[in-house]
């Protein structure tokens, strides 16, 4: 769940962080009066959760109040990536002389956070990474064991940082560790972390990622900082389809049916199990089928709900066929799955062995999961048939219906 | 009326005993069984199909007086 900038800043606030003077404006009359509280040079900048906020025209400056209200107004009527600014976050302009960068996130092949540091902030990381290998740092850390300032240090000093700017960078880089542990981040980032020309450090943008199942941990949190519940901070609101899909979910405890994802495709998919629905989703796509949804069921959900959900993909306008396809399973009975699909497919008044183009889910219980499937006519497979093959067998039937 | 997929039988003495019916309204993780209000046993259509065939009704109860049936089998 992404945080706006000045919601980030907030948060990097309350641990003593130093920033920029400023404030978010909800008008041109509010930006203008936080300029001249300010005094001098501001930066206006748009409160969109996306990137590429200066090339958009969503970063402007101002020398005087006046031209501040004028950069405002310009700001809070520009659409970025289709997104309207919540706001335009005023600050106070700081003449640096060289950006730095610093952030936590996680690595998915070490499974531990990762900080990563580099002296030459304001750009795109990966490209420092890739042109300038020298002028980044990691370190990992333990979600475990305390963290110790001195990890901090190592990374900085690793791309070269002596002295004072040492010394001053230390805490900043140290409590960005620290947020992003007390919060359960899945990123707190610092571009540019800006030195001055007088050797202060100041966070000029920050980016914060909170993990969207630690939401309920961070209630009050999320409440100071004026997050409502309501929120999804997703990159587009829900579809009907999709609340409808979030609805079946949480009419049971038992197992996921759900999350789905709207597409415009004439193939539903039920799909799920440990990554396999990213893979067969894609696998559909590769042999050139349509997918009308992505969805994600697993953990054996009850019959209703697997019902419910099929009920629900049949229901998009558009929808001639379904693909029920997952992983080796272990933890998700077949039978169970094979009665919820079937019983979703009569309710709708579909025939099962016509709506179904494939089944292909192996694993625990599919020697009743297969009779249950032979005994509506549905073709199904079993692991000796691939996810690919299957994705591939789908499709197929798509072009002949 | 039984379900797309399982039924549950159960003779007619043991839905009437109080005590087994309880037993079984117990036992079962998914709801298949309740109790009237006189304390007989009642089975729940709707939650027929969600029978993971655990086989606890079955053990609670005298030997062979509850038979869980896949109809799919048949």
């Amino acid at each position: 769940m992404r945080f706006y900038e000045y919601e980030a800043k907030a948060l990097f606030a309350r641990h003593g962080t130093p920033l920029p003077k400023g404030q978010v404006a909800r008008t041109a009359a509010e930006a203008q009066k936080i300029a001249a509280g300010i005094g001098g040079p501001v930066v206006l900048k748009s409160q969109v959760l996306t990137g590429g906020r200066m090339k958009a025209g969503g970063v402007k400056f101002a020398d005087a109040p006046a031209d501040a209200e004028a950069a405002a107004k310009a700001i809070l009527a520009l659409e970025i990536k289709g997104q309207k600014p919540r706001g335009v976050l005023v600050e106070q302009r700081a003449p640096v002389a060289q950006e730095y960068f610093a952030a936590v996130t996680w690595d998915g092949r070490r499974k531990l956070p990762v900080l990563i540091f580099s002296d030459m902030g304001g750009i795109d990381i990966e490209e420092v990474a890739e042109k300038h290998p020298a002028h980044v740092a990691r370190a990992h850390l333990s979600t475990i064991l305390p963290w110790s300032a001195y990890r901090a240090k190592e990374a900085i000093v690793a791309v070269g940082v002596t002295g004072d700017d040492l010394n001053r960078l230390i805490p900043i880089v140290s409590t960005l560790v620290e947020v992003f542990l007390r919060y359960d981040l899945t990123l707190a980032e610092i571009n540019p972390l800006g030195k001055l020309a007088d050797g202060r450090f100041l966070v000029l943008d920050g980016h914060v990622d909170l993990e969207g199942d630690a939401r309920d941990k961070h209630a009050k949190l999320l409440e100071e900082l004026g997050i409502g519940k309501e929120e999804t901070r997703e990159a587009r609101p829900p579809t009907a389809f999709e609340i409808k899909g979030a609805q079946v979910d949480a009419s049971d405890h038992r197992g996921v049916a759900g999350n789905v994802r709207e597409f415009d495709g004439d193939l539903g998919l039920v799909i799920g199990a440990g990554g396999g629905s990213l893979t067969l989703f894609d696998a559909i796509r590769k042999h050139g089928g349509r997918p009308a949804n992505y969805c994600e069921i697993g953990g054996n959900p009850s019959v209703r709900k697997a019902c419910d959900l099929t009920k629900l993909i049949l229901s998009k306008p558009g929808v001639k066929k379904i693909a029920v396809m997952m992983n080796v399973v272990s933890n998700t009975r077949v039978d169970i799955v094979a009665r919820g699909v079937i019983k979703g497919c009569v309710e709708s008044g579909r025939d099962p062995a016509e709506t179904i183009a494939i089944f292909r889910i192996p694993g625990a219980w599919e020697d009743d999961g297969f009779t249950i499937l032979r005994k509506y006519g549905v073709e199904y497979c079993d692991r000796t048939v691939s996810m690919d093959e299957a994705a591939g067998r789908a499709v197929a039937k798509m072009a002949r219906a | 009326m039984p379900g797309m997929f399982i039924d549950v039988e159960v003779d007619a003495k043991t839905a009437g005993d109080t005590a087994l019916a309880k037993k079984l309204t117990e036992v079962c993780p998914v709801n298949i069984f309740a109790q009237e209000k006189d304390g007989r046993l009642r089975i729940v259509g709707e939650n027929l199909d969600e029978c993971v065939l655990c086989d606890l009704c079955v053990q609670a109860a005298p030997a062979g007086t509850v038979r869980v049936v896949k109809l799919y089998e048949r």
